[in-house]
């Protein structure tokens, strides 16, 4: 069973639900693929860390067999090749490591060569497994991280993997939940939050994935987000009140769960819960 | 020589381009016979990378100068690589920034902008 937590904005709690979902669980893996600023390991603080290096194909010149032609700069969709005193120059940071170029290229003056962009840390904080992907700073974009990370999951029905995606409702997302069975979407219950709630929400539905909400920090006043997860007939999985105590510990980058038998039961009965509609999808899909 | 300079329309008097890589034409001038010449922008519907793709235009058309209110980094490193001159052009016509430049008032473009060739990651 996989779980991605997502939600339209930094700071509602994507990593809170995330690091407490897989704690709660007999054993589980949990994925930080928000790669531009992964703060799960900070929480879990995994022992035995092993690290592998990210590369990405980008396309290296023979300038001696380059004759000019052009046509891989005609080719690139990404304009990440030119042809300026009579060499042909790579912007790096622009290719998608498509191989186009090479394919294009009448004279075979071009090779590909590795460029790394990142690194994967895999640990044990037990009984979690812990895989977290770092972006190196200054690059453009993190999907090949977040592809190696999810790529060879285990995924059998009783195995658990939580995947914390990065905020928003991008590339970098997309490619976080495409694998997914359910999506968590985590919201604030303000006018703010609806707006990220609703980009997200638009997402899974794309991607036709079952969802539903969890509503952190709420209050006893009124709750934009819950209004609209009603008027939109979307299922609210558990809402999370405005506790000081959770606050706290949350900032002292300590996993509720562990410390309080109270929040143990609360995301006992979230994990639960989430369990119930994945084991309800997967019937209603197989009677479809 | 021979300058560029971004514009909207294909007369002289059309204004510079406030953006460089996605300006609709390129003016291609020759100073010393006075003739102009508008080069279409074919990286105005660029996915991605607008500024190189313009850039690699402007070094074809073998250019000594650009005059552009602004620059992405990308497009700078190309021009600058092809020893293509980057001037500050100013808030006016085509013509007027010709004259400028004829006149020696216009002062090389010392900021570059770090481009807008993300992909809308938050």
């Amino acid at each position: 069973m996989k779980i991605a937590v997502l939600s339209g904005k930094g700071g509602a709690g994507k990593t809170l639900v995330a690091v407490n979902l897989a704690s709660v669980a007999k054993k589980s893996t949990y994925i930080d693929c928000d790669i531009e600023e992964p703060n799960g390991h900070l929480f879990f603080k995994p022992q035995a860390v092993r690290e592998e290096e990210v590369a990405v194909l980008i396309p290296q010149v023979n300038h001696d067999l380059c004759d000019g032609c052009r046509r891989c700069i005609d080719f690139c969709r990404y304009n990440a090749l030119a042809y300026i005193k009579e060499r042909l120059i790579v912007l790096a940071e622009l290719c998608h490591s498509c191989g186009g170029c090479n394919l294009v290229c009448p004279q075979n003056a071009l090779a590909e060569i590795e460029r790394p962009i990142g690194k994967i840390q895999t640990g044990i904080s037990d009984p979690v497994t812990v895989k977290t992907g770092f972006l190196n700073i200054g690059e453009a974009s993190g999907v090949p991280i977040i592809k190696q990370l999810l790529a060879g999951l285990e995924t059998t029905a009783d195995s658990l993997t939580i995947i914390d995606s990065p905020p928003g409702s991008a590339c970098n997302v997309m490619e976080s939940v495409k694998e997914a069975d359910y999506c968590i979407l985590v919201a604030e219950p303000t006018i703010f939050g609806v707006h990220n709630l609703n980009l997200v929400y638009e997402l899974v539905k794309l991607f036709n994935k079952p969802f539903g909400v969890v509503i952190n920090k709420c209050l006893e006043t009124e709750n934009p987000a819950e209004k609209f997860c009603v008027e939109n007939n979307i299922n609210i999985l558990a809402r999370i009140p405005f506790d000081r105590e959770l606050g706290l510990l949350n900032s002292n980058a300590e996993i509720a769960v562990r410390k309080k038998e109270e929040y143990r039961e609360k995301f006992s009965a979230l994990l639960n819960t989430v369990a119930k509609e994945v084991r309800h999808e997967a019937a209603a899909y197989s009677q479809r | 020589m021979k300058i560029a300079i971004p514009v909207e329309n294909k007369t002289l008097e059309a204004n510079v381009s406030t953006v460089f890589g996605r300006a609709n034409y390129f003016l291609i001038y020759d100073t010393e016979r006075e003739e102009s010449v508008f080069v279409d922008n074919l990286a105005q519907s660029s996915a991605g990378g607008a500024g190189i793709k313009a850039a690699q235009t402007v070094v074809d058309q073998k250019v000594n100068a650009l005059l552009t209110p602004r620059l992405g980094e990308n497009a700078a490193d190309i021009l600058e690589a092809a020893g293509i001159k980057i001037y500050q052009a100013i808030n006016a016509s085509a013509r007027k920034n010709i004259d400028a430049f004829g006149d020696g008032k216009l002062s090389l473009l010392d900021e570059v902008h770090a481009g807008f060739h993300e992909h809308g990651d938050n």
